[in-house]
């Protein structure tokens, strides 16, 4: 039943990016309600195989790098069907799609692991991780407003815009959707801190360091913001880079901190 | 029953001769009037724009109903008018072109559609719109729409103005809240202006070498007079600056710039260089925030997007010829047998 979920999901977000391309190929894109079906529905196998697995671990799915990758792109995938239609970023679907796409598929390869971390049945340790990665999927909705902000600007100073341009939201638009997921994801990422702090949690080791690591770089990207160092672009190189680096250490850090 | 489409144009009439058969909406009611009182005329519907005056009519004789309105606008202008002619099905599909925006000057605008309607409306309200009249003009608006949804026709801004507005909406959303500067008060910067107001923005800062002429163009567009020698320092307010000074050499470079850019807290800079020689060293589209536009580039996407539209003309075209033939169908029906009503 969980695999069923799982490659329904991937069915929808493949559909959903697929048919974007296809519009966007043939000039005729209309912000449409497919490609919003396609994620919401997507985003629902999501959840159902969550539910799942929730039940049957009797907490939340969240103790191995696959779950943990599905949690991560189905947090994307919530936070988009939110942002996306109130601020008229529909073409966001076409760049979350393949991203959610791509965790997913990365998490449906990854053999199973074989040693499951002991489930402590403590809230705070469950609030501390799902609000951790609630807090990343905001961080990752903010690194695909980071890529379409480069991608329309570059369109811009190029002085000779291709079709994708007459698609993509205005960069002012996508800059203060960049800054206020980034303020969305640090605050859930505080919150998440604090019910860390609450548990016990140890404040030493590989995932501590890392998790204040990338606490420290969204600070820094926001004060920037703030005082109005960071130009546009710079805030959107901020953005999708230190997601990147997010996505790219994820899977050491969760290698070394169950060992 | 015929209809009948007769008129001029930008094609076949120049200005001069274009304005002076032109109908104002006040005369509509009269003109029309006076249309439905020629010989076999049921209807009429009469288009006048500044680039067309064309009568739509609904005729069992459509010759009569021609020499007919030739009279009425010679009698008006005191001219011969250079009528072009077409009943149906070509009359058809002469509606269905103009309200599609095939027929236009610049091919693809929008703008007739309203015109259209608002024709149609004026000879409804007058009564003059008979059945087929209203058929026609109903069914000329589902293609216009049909027409600008399935093809490319209205795709991307033709002109210098709509350009730089597209541009302008690409980088801050809104104009609502946007201040322009206009530096060197000439034609085009007042045009280009003028297009950026009909989109809400709403301060613009006027600044020329000569005061006076600053204040001139100021006064007209609803704008704030500037002295040259303070452009400068209002920068840091401003969205976008349109520039087209007679300077020879450039008054905007990346040295002149950086420190004023500083001065902006991050917020983007369009720059909208009209002037020949230009004002503006290329070499600051490179800075971050600035985006840097010129004549050439302008008129560049303009000329894209016209050629993209050009291209998709048999397309249009294609879609009307089904809608011309779907109204000839139902214009037979009216005549068949099984249509009228039977005798008990």
């Amino acid at each position: 039943m969980e695999r069923i979920a799982l490659l329904l999901a991937s069915l929808c977000y493949f559909f959903s990016f697929g048919q974007t391309l296809f519009a966007l190929g043939a000039g005729g894109f209309q912000p449409g309600r497919f490609n919003f079906a396609a994620m919401a529905l997507g985003a629902a196998a999501q959840g159902w195989y969550l539910s799942i697995q929730g039940t049957r671990l009797h907490a939340c799915p969240i103790s191995t790098l696959p779950e943990i990758l599905i949690f991560l792109g189905w947090s994307i995938a919530l936070i988009y069907l939110v942002i996306g239609p109130s601020y008229r970023l529909s073409l966001m679907g076409a760049f979350t799609a393949p991203l959610v796409l791509f965790l997913q598929i990365v998490a449906i390869v990854l053999p199973e692991e074989a040693a499951r971390p002991p489930h402590l049945p403590n809230p705070w340790v469950e609030a501390h991780a799902a609000l951790s990665l609630v807090a990343y999927g905001a961080f990752g909705l903010a690194c695909i407003a980071g890529l379409m902000f480069l991608v329309q600007e570059a369109q811009l100073k190029s002085r000779r815009p291709a079709r994708i341009f007459h698609y993509l939201p205005p960069i002012s638009i996508l800059s203060q959707a960049i800054l206020r997921l980034l303020w969305t994801g640090f605050v859930l990422l505080t919150l998440g801190f604090a019910a860390g702090w609450h548990a016990h949690l140890p404040i030493a080791g590989v995932k501590f360091c890392f998790s204040l690591f990338i606490w420290l770089l969204y600070a820094a990207l926001l004060l920037g913001a703030r005082t109005g160092v960071l130009t546009g672009r710079r805030k959107a190189i901020g953005a999708a880079v230190t997601f990147l680096l997010i996505l790219l250490m994820l899977p050491a850090i969760q290698h070394l901190s169950t060992r | 029953m015929n209809i009948l489409c007769a008129g001029l144009n930008h094609r076949n009439a120049h200005l001069d001769v274009r304005e002076r058969f032109s109908v104002r909406d006040e005369e509509m009611a009269e003109i029309l009037a006076r249309l439905r009182s020629i010989e076999g005329v049921s209807g009429a519907v009469m288009l006048s724009t500044c680039n067309r005056v064309e009568l739509y009519a609904a005729s069992l004789c459509p010759l009569k109903a021609l020499e007919g309105f030739r009279a009425i606008l010679a009698e008006r202008s005191g001219l011969e008018a250079p009528l072009y002619h077409h009943s149906t099905p070509q009359a058809v599909r002469h509606l269905f072109r103009v309200a599609s925006g095939l027929d236009s000057m610049v091919i693809g605008e929008t703008e007739i559609l309203g015109q259209v309607k608002k024709a149609y409306t004026l000879a409804a309200e007058a009564g003059a719109a008979t059945r087929p009249l209203h058929k026609l003009f109903q069914h000329s608006f589902r293609v216009a729409k049909s027409v600008r949804t399935e093809t490319q026709i209205t795709s991307g801004p033709t002109s210098l103005g709509s350009v730089a507005v597209e541009l302008a909406g690409k980088i801050f959303g809104s104009l609502e809240d946007r201040r322009v500067m206009i530096l060197g008060a000439g034609e085009i910067s007042e045009r280009t202006a003028r297009s950026l107001q009909s989109r809400g923005v709403r301060s613009v800062i006027v600044s020329n070498r000569t005061y006076e002429r600053a204040a001139a163009l100021a006064a007209e567009i609803g704008g704030m007079a500037l002295h040259f020698d303070h452009w400068e320092k209002s920068f840091a307010d401003i969205d976008i600056l349109i520039s087209s000074t007679n300077a020879p050499h450039a008054i905007l470079t990346p040295e002149k710039l950086a420190p004023l850019m500083r001065l902006r807290g991050g917020r983007p800079l369009f720059v909208i260089d009209l002037a020949v020689p230009r004002d503006a060293d290329p070499a600051i589209n490179d800075m971050d925030g600035v985006f840097l536009y010129d004549v050439d580039s302008l008129e560049q996407i303009a000329a894209e997007s016209l050629d993209i539209r050009r291209k998709e003309v048999d397309r249009c075209e294609s879609l009307i010829d089904g809608h011309v033939v779907g109204f000839i169908n139902w214009m037979r029906s009216l005549h068949s047998p099984e249509s009228r009503p039977h005798s008990s």
